[in-house]
């Protein structure tokens, strides 16, 4: 069976915590206790109904408040998948939460309260899971129940979607008319939507291909961890640990490692501890080369016959931004984390800034605050070997470290 | 493509899990692996194991010990940490109480789960450790949900899960200043039947308490305890023989047991694919008592 991580974004109250537990209430995997406890808590708020939402909203502030404030992960299982699910804050001050749940998902539910349509916070997260190339977005139009199930309604809000997803990059969109609270068109087709012929939530979510998603072509192995177990037995073994990122390495490849561009070839693979003839993207495994070059953490393997990776120390990035404390301005410096290597950088010009409402290219920028969009130019202090973010979402991603707090201050994606 | 480069999610779990272990033995100077006897960290174990062979693993095994930990747990850590050769620190909660004249909470149903905390801070602090891989996962409770997998503790070990730091694809950020320490959750995203399976997949041994067993036990609301002098009896109590397996092996104080003839790995999967009733919710005492009860410990520096 294989795994499905999706995240529900949108704008506060567009029903995304009621959605995943909706979800999860009908296909059976909310167990009696937490349903107890669901309903206990339930009781104790104004209008005694039972909220879904409550299985999402862990922490004391967000169950006050009734908000969420960080994303929240949840599982499930179907006869067809396992699921990830992973339920963002609404609100523009927790974008940044928003943006560490959308980083790992295949698929974003982008919802929209059929009341309201497309609002302000539904361009912003879909440009973020536009940046950020999820390769799939399921619009919900959700909360049907209260626009008398209206299949104009409906058609007038996919259209304004279209509209804004044309200014995009999505690779596969899917409108879906829902009701999360009463669970129309989520798991079973609604009965109240007679007209709408589509597939449920659900049944998008088991039937989304995510195995094309990957690169398969491109060998990138960035090495994590030199084992030496420095033991009579192995006195000569030297594995380099790491995570394959995308592509295939086999036995007997030939390989070049960056930045140094030493070559050598592929004389074993171990996948924990046993050996294996090839390996794939995402497998964590120990490669072992045939000659005996200078490799440390932070260098990338790359099978030598497929495209090779861009090695610079100038990078064209799309940033998120999301320090709320200090402006990433020209002239910043940071610590740029890509794969696992590290290096220093510096802001060498702001290009522009993107208008979250229409798209649009603002320049002459000052400043980015927190939860700016922007293209920014940087210069590290030592080259990097990179794949533009949209040909190899792995490689092409790397994240800003302040270097006085050493907190990650933004996302990027090297274009 | 064929189909070959599709992974089941269990390699999928695994490949995650050792990934984020070498990121702790690559970004780390002291890193600690805290190691319960419990069937989460023994899992830990088997994929540290795994994440360096044929090398031995580059952690300190770390145990705080409660001095109410049932004696098969403790053997059994014994006989892996020799066969392993790891290095095994120990700690004990009665001397932290005794050092620091701390109150231990009495009555029915005292714990001194809370205590261990103080424990584990000290030690911490002792060995200099900036990172402890801990097993907690996400689906075990709704403030563990929360929680990042690279977790940010400053000095005093607290949590703030309204400043959380981001953590964006699997870039993960274990850059901090001398004093404060990372905890990581590599199994964050398995659930209890992940765990399962994957014990029996992998066929690990665990402590003879995770199967079905007659034992003698504390009928108390409802729960079974086990039979010991380290609980405060209480006059409805019933003592009862009764054939059960333990779900969580925590302190005896806060952990129950669940009545099963469940006696081998593929019959204790079986039952827990089909259970109606989380693991928390079924054993843990301790997450009981008020609805934020887990936030509040994590962020007084608790696991
Ligand atoms: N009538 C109706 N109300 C809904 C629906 N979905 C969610 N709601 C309500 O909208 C409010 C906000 O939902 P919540 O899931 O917390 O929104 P979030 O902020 O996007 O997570 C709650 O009161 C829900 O009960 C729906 O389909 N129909
Ligand atoms: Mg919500």
């Amino acid at each position: 069976m294989d795994l499905l991580r999706f995240i529900t974004a949108g704008s506060v109250d567009d029903g995304k915590s009621t959605l995943i537990g909706r979800l999860l209430f009908d296909t059976k995997n909310i167990l009696a206790d937490q349903m107890e406890a669901i309903e206990k808590a339930s009781k104790s708020r104004n209008d005694g109904e039972i909220d879904l939402a409550l299985l999402t909203d862990g922490l004391r502030s967000e169950r006050e408040q009734g908000i969420t404030i960080d994303v929240a992960y949840k599982y499930f299982q179907t006869p067809k998948r396992k699921f990830i699910s992973i339920d963002a804050p609404g609100h523009i001050q927790y974008t940044r939460n928003m943006v560490t749940g959308a980083s790992n998902a295949d698929l974003a539910i982008i919802l929209v309260d059929a009341r309201q349509g497309v609002a302000e916070q539904t361009r912003r997260h879909s440009l973020i899971a536009s940046m950020l190339g999820i390769p799939h977005v399921v619009v919900a139009v959700n909360k049907m129940d209260l626009v008398d199930y209206s299949e104009d309604r409906f058609l007038e809000i996919a259209q304004s979607y279209q509209e804004l997803a044309k200014k995009l990059q999505i690779k596969d969109l899917t409108i879906v008319p829902v009701s999360a609270l009463n669970g129309d068109n989520v798991a079973e087709a609604s009965p109240n939507m007679t007209w709408y012929t589509g597939e449920t939530m659900l049944s998008v979510l088991e039937k989304v291909n995510v195995l094309s998603d990957q690169n398969l072509t491109d060998g990138r192995f960035s090495v994590q961890y030199v084992v030496r177990p420095q033991t009579d037995e192995y006195h000569d073994y030297r594995g380099y640990a790491g995570r394959i990122q995308s592509g295939t390495f086999r036995k007997g490849d030939r390989i070049t490692v960056y930045p140094s561009e030493l070559t050598s070839s592929i004389e074993k693979i171990e996948l924990g501890g046993k050996e294996v003839e090839e390996a794939f993207a995402s497998q964590s495994v120990t490669v072992l080369l045939s000659s005996d070059i200078d490799i440390s953490r932070g260098d990338l393997i790359v099978t030598s016959d497929n495209a090779q990776p861009i090695l610079s120390q100038d990078l064209e990035t799309l940033i998120c931004w999301m320090d709320d404390r200090k402006e990433l301005k020209v002239g910043s410096k940071f610590n740029l984390q890509h794969g696992t290597s590290r290096t220093r950088c510096s802001v060498r010009s702001i290009e522009y800034r993107v208008d979250i409402n229409t798209y649009e290219k603002i320049e002459e920028v000052e400043g980015l605050k927190l939860n700016d969009v922007a293209r920014v130019v940087l210069r590290t202090a030592s080259p990097i070997a990179y794949d533009p973010y949209l040909k190899n979402r792995a490689n092409g991603a790397a994240i800003l470290i302040d270097e006085t707090s050493n907190v990650t201050v933004g996302a990027c994606m090297v274009e | 493509m064929t189909s070959k480069i599709e992974l089941d999610y269990l390699d999928q779990l695994e490949a995650e899990a050792i990934y984020i272990m070498r990121e702790v033995a690559g970004q780390f100077e002291r890193p600690a692996l805290l190691f319960s006897g419990g069937k989460d960290s023994i899992t830990l174990v088997r994929l540290a194991q795994k994440a360096f062979a044929p090398a031995k693993i580059p952690f300190t095994l770390v145990h705080v010990d409660t001095g109410h930990n049932f004696e098969e747990a403790i053997k059994y850590r014994d006989q892996l940490v020799e066969k392993i050769g790891a290095k095994l620190v120990v700690r004990y909660v009665e001397d932290t109480i005794k050092a620091k004249g701390l109150q231990e909470p009495t009555g029915k149903n005292a714990s001194r789960n809370w205590l261990q905390t103080f424990t584990l801070l000290d030690t911490i602090e002792e060995f200099e450790f900036d990172a402890c891989i801990g097993g907690a996962r996400r689906d075990e409770e709704k403030a563990r949900a929360k929680e990042r997998i690279f977790s940010f503790r400053d000095e005093f070990g607290q949590w703030d899960p309204k400043r959380q730091r981001p953590e964006l694809w699997n870039l993960f950020n274990g850059r901090i200043h001398k004093g404060e320490n990372v905890r990581v959750f590599p199994i964050s995203n398995w659930t209890e039947l992940d765990v399962w399976s994957y014990i029996r997949r992998e066929n690990i041994a665990l402590p003879s308490i995770y199967f079905a067993h007659d034992r003698e036990c504390i009928l108390r609301d409802g729960r079974l305890l086990n039979n010991t002098p380290v609980i405060q009896p209480d006059a409805n109590d019933q003592i009862v023989t009764r054939r059960v397996r333990f779900r969580t092996v925590g302190d005896m104080t806060c952990t129950a047991a669940v009545e099963s003839d469940a006696a081998t790995l593929d019959e204790v999967v079986a039952e827990i694919t089909i259970s109606r009733i989380s693991e928390r919710g079924e054993t843990r005492i301790d997450d009981q008592q008020t609805e934020a009860a887990m936030e509040d410990r994590k962020k007084g520096g608790y696991f």
